[in-house]
């Protein structure tokens, strides 16, 4: 499980009741990957139509991760025949089948909004090159001093 | 079953906040988790002694020090642990002979899932208010030298009345009232952890004691 990054997230997490997170704990998942913002990523969901039920791909760029424990959403956009759509997603719903990492983007910023004023090429963000630890990882480096490469975890 | 609405059956509890739980298919259900209190009954009321019937729930334990003289030494005498909150509801004078002091009320008949409940509690109070945000009056323009910009406007006619109309909405204290969310579902009741999680908001404060009925709509068809 993704731990909340942001320092008000942290302490909506400590003033929540014990008894609230018990509750909540038997609605979140446990095996959710590891997605950040910039990362392109493909969402199953699960659609019902009537009584029959089927999956349905999504894929685009997680342009923001918003808010904590059984709250928390992120956006993935994508450009779909020329209309750029954002979907938000829960990310402990049960809609959810599965989320796939495709790549990994290189962001700066944890909200990607200027993506949406960019068309074609320039919407492509850098990509970390994956490591051994798997797509998400950060790059390696090399420290002058010692001249070895060193992973940064 | 037609019950009149006085004498609905009452729980006691406390809010402890709102989260979200998903449902069945998946949709995100925003719900209020209140923790249920001992809920036992600590005094009946009689048509005889009291001249009314009544039974009066106990809960909210506290320290002895923190409870008055009067209170401690009503809940001594019955044997009963130290009740910070009572409350009391009506019920029919037939009804008084299934109760006696010290027994819990049965919690399941009214908390099953998918039935509708009222829950009152006092509001958040949000201090002195004026007439906008009190009694979402329109405000006055801001340009054009105008400098009505929240203010209540008229608040009556001239020599005839010549004065204030009883009843005439002022600027005041606005919440810490006694306020009730009609008819939300009941999602969970959760019986060991002695909580129940209905839909939608509840009023008052985090930690706010609630009285929780069955809704009067539901309850008098």
């Amino acid at each position: 499980m993704l731990k909340s990054n942001t320092a008000f997230n942290r302490f909506r997490d400590s003033q929540m009741h014990l008894k609230i997170k018990e509750i909540i704990s038997n609605n979140l998942k446990k095996d959710i990957p590891n997605v950040r913002v910039g990362d392109t990523v493909k969402v199953t969901v699960r659609i019902k139509e009537g009584a029959k039920e089927r999956s349905q791909n999504y894929e685009g760029v997680i342009i923001k991760i918003k808010g904590s424990s059984i709250n928390k959403t992120f956006t993935v956009r994508r450009i779909f025949q020329g209309i750029g759509v954002e979907r938000v997603f829960f990310l402990h719903s049960p809609k959810i089948e599965k989320i796939t990492v495709l790549r990994s983007g290189k962001s700066r910023r944890a909200k990607l909004y200027y993506l949406r004023e960019r068309v074609g090429k320039s919407t492509k963000l850098k990509e970390i090159i994956s490591s051994s630890q798997g797509v998400g990882s950060f790059p390696k480096e090399v420290i002058p001093e010692e001249g070895k490469l060193v992973e940064i975890t | 079953m037609t019950i009149p609405a006085r004498t609905r059956p009452e729980i006691l509890g406390k809010k402890l906040g709102m989260t979200q739980i998903f449902n069945a298919d998946g949709d995100a259900i925003p719900v209020t988790v209140i923790e249920l209190g001992e809920n036992i009954v600590t005094d009946i009321k009689t048509p005889v002694k009291n001249g009314y019937a009544a039974i009066q729930l106990g809960t909210n334990i506290k320290k002895e020090k923190h409870l008055n003289k009067p209170k401690m030494g009503n809940l001594k005498k019955k044997n009963l642990p130290m009740f910070g909150y009572l409350k009391e509801y009506r019920v029919k004078p037939e009804e008084l002979d299934a109760h006696k002091i010290g027994e819990q009320i049965d919690l399941s008949k009214i908390l099953t899932p998918k039935e509708l409940v009222d829950v009152t509690g006092m509001s958040i109070g949000k201090g002195f208010q004026g007439m906008v945000k009190l009694y979402n009056k329109q405000r006055g323009p801001k340009s054009h030298g105008s400098k009505s910009y929240r203010q209540p406007g008229s608040i009556g006619a001239h020599t005839y009345p010549g004065r204030v109309l009883p009843g005439k909405k002022m600027p005041s204290r606005m919440g810490n009232e006694k306020v009730t969310a009609r008819n939300l579902k009941v999602i969970e009741f959760n019986k060991e952890k002695n909580v129940v999680l209905v839909k939608g908001a509840v009023p008052g404060v985090e930690g706010g004691m609630l009285t929780i009925r069955p809704s009067i709509k539901k309850w008098n068809v």
